[in-house]
């Protein structure tokens, strides 16, 4: 049997159910991966060695006796620490929920476990999702597998990371403004965010209620879209989940042709501020995807000027309503002030927050708390819904005349560690492409086009799609994703650095 | 609508903590205080992007309350709602006095 850490989820499907590997043998050897290079990358925040051994185990008995299974049965997955896991702490990056274990699963982990993947740990991220780079984690920052002294992107830069060294094949991200499709970028992975509602937010710890959305992170755009059927569908117990059908993706990037597809690609993400590696990248895969057969036009979105303004508008002030639930009395860490005997209920509220919270995430609670305070609202939060129907409106108007459109997925490659830290809008401006997605509700699907030239790191390519139709997003992403591995001859993680490897 | 006052002060950013409840140290009130004004002056663009007449959006897709039928459905037990909290006392959760001293 080849490397089992370096096969794809389809793979290890099938290995399994022929018999060639037991989801034992598979989740050892990505335990032990995990265990000879997380020390350099800090993509995991907990090691559930032994429930995901348990869970393989079970699988394969199950497996034995003749039992019908899903088809990820027994094939490991590694899940974003802002998912409820019953017995699993579940921190969302911040020490205010330091060692916080949760009394229910996320309908997520429910159908995860249903399926009998076995869950090999909680990924690192940017404290309650938010940044860009996952330095902003209360438990130190993750690198990236390409450069250990750059970011892996954020917020999710533990998932992209943990699924690019290789440590598991399959994770769970959230994205509210770009944190599954940006790490993808910036790691050489896949990565999608479903339309609002696709997939249940039940369980998920909430940044921006309205932009909020779980989806798949992988090393592929099939995989993806496994996972992405694993997890998509209604739930009765979220209020926006929507009751419908959900797209056949496998079908999708199993078809995976552009033939006659109408693909646009948004003027106003590129040139001017985007690096020149990122956008040499982006012109070679839109050729790539026009000698394939897709018919290619520019199209102008006026409203996109505003997107990063309302963004920074509407995320912190959904968090700071949000993360209001951080009283320090029912849950969390509770700090009583210092020099004070009997302190009130709300002294220690106070302190407590000043204590759990970190900077950025009090940064955007004090902005939303200012966004909607009265005589500011209006002019806030107010206009910032406004720009949310604008924006719909051009969106809705360029899906009138092409089918998907096309942008990169970040204006730059993997910085350094420590590069943005002190400069907060430097570091909201890494979202300027993947934030209208969410704005708008639609869904994003990024993956690796190749290396930028002036630092050998990865370039992504996002595709978006009109709400509902993330089919598109795989059909089109899986055409591209075959036409530049027949021109590579492998995958782009192929030519990733061999990690050091810890005795 | 009425037009925001331009920059955001010290002071200001005080009462803002002590609206959030979050007891910020001076040094951090000096720094949210720097940087504030900068990224706020980045937002308030959204005030030229729509006019009256824009209608604003809450959610990207429509939003409908949910009903369901009137049945009881397994919950968690005090044990299991308890187990995380700091402080707790004849099932229920315990909390500092709720009024300060007068």
């Amino acid at each position: 049997m080849a490397d089992l850490v370096k096969l794809s989820a389809d793979d290890l499907s099938r290995a399994l159910s022929a018999g060639d590997a037991s989801s034992v043998e598979v989740t050892q050897a990505h335990i032990d991966r995990i265990a000879a290079v997380d020390g350099a990358i800090h993509a995991f925040l907990h090691v559930d060695a032994e429930g995901a051994l348990a869970t393989a185990a079970d699988i394969d008995k199950r497996r034995g006796s003749g039992e019908k299974l899903h088809a990820l049965a027994g094939v490991p997955i590694a899940v974003k620490d802002i998912v409820a896991t019953i017995g699993l702490p579940t921190t969302c990056g911040s020490a205010i929920l330091d060692g916080w274990i949760p009394p229910y699963d996320a309908t997520i982990t429910q159908r995860i476990k249903a399926a009998g993947l076995p869950i090999l740990g909680k990924t690192n991220m940017d404290e309650f999702a938010m940044g860009s780079s996952t330095e902003h984690s209360a438990y130190g920052p993750t690198h990236n597998p390409w450069d250990t002294t750059r970011i892996p992107g954020g917020s999710g830069g533990g998932s992209a990371a943990a699924v690019a060294a290789f440590e598991a094949p399959l994770a769970i991200g959230t994205d509210t403004g770009g944190s599954i499709r940006q790490p993808g970028a910036l790691t050489g992975t896949v990565g999608v965010k479903p339309t609002y509602g696709g997939v249940s937010r039940y369980g998920l710890v909430a940044l921006a209620s309205s932009l909020d959305q779980a989806g798949p992170v992988t090393r592929s755009v099939l995989d993806a879209a496994l996972l992405h059927e694993l997890i998509a569908g209604h739930d009765p117990m979220d209020s926006t989940s929507i009751d419908e059908p959900t797209p056949d993706v496998v079908a999708a990037a199993r078809r995976a042709d552009v033939t006659g597809l109408k693909i646009g690609i948004i003027k106003e993400l590129g040139g001017d501020g985007f690096q020149a590696g990122v956008s040499a990248r982006f012109d070679e895969a839109v050729a790539l995807l026009t000698s394939a057969g897709a018919e290619v036009v520019e199209v102008s979105l006026p409203s996109l000027e505003y997107a990063l303004a309302a963004y920074y508008l509407v995320m912190p002030s959904e968090a700071s309503s949000n993360l209001a639930r951080f009283d320090a009395m029912r849950y969390g860490v509770r700090v009583p002030p210092a020099g004070s005997d009997d302190p009130s209920a709300e002294q220690v509220m106070a302190s407590s927050r000043d204590a759990g919270f970190g900077d950025e995430v009090k940064r955007r609670i004090i902005l939303g708390t200012y966004a909607l305070s009265s005589g500011y609202y209006d002019a806030y939060y107010g206009s910032a819904q406004k720009v949310r129907t604008l924006l719909g409106r051009d969106f809705a108007a360029a899906f009138a005349n092409v089918d998907v459109l096309v942008s990169p997925t970040s204006p730059t490659t993997a910085f350094p560690l420590g590069d943005k830290l002190d400069d907060p809008l430097s570091m909201y401006l890494q979202d300027v492409a993947t934030i209208p997605a969410n704005l708008v509700g639609i869904p994003g699907l990024s993956l690796p086009i190749g290396l930028a030239d002036e630092d050998n790191l990865p370039v992504g390519l996002q595709f978006l799609a009109p709400a509902k139709a993330d089919d598109r997003l795989y059909n089109a992403g899986a055409a591209l994703e075959a036409l530049l591995e027949a021109k590579w001859g492998g995958s782009l993680l192929a030519q990733a650095p061999e990690l050091e490897v810890a005795q | 609508m009425s037009e925001p006052v331009k920059g955001i002060s010290r002071a200001d950013v005080a009462h803002l903590a002590g609206l959030a409840r979050i007891d910020l140290s001076d040094a951090e009130l000096d720094h949210l205080a720097s940087e504030l004004p900068a990224i706020l002056e980045h937002v308030a663009a959204v005030q030229q992007a729509a006019g009256d007449d824009v209608e604003a959006m809450s959610h990207p897709l429509p939003v409908n309350n949910v009903f369901r039928e009137d049945v009881e459905v397994p919950c968690l037990t005090p044990e299991q709602a308890l187990a995380m909290a700091p402080a707790s006392d004849q099932q229920r959760f315990l909390v500092p006095k709720i009024l300060g001293e007068e």
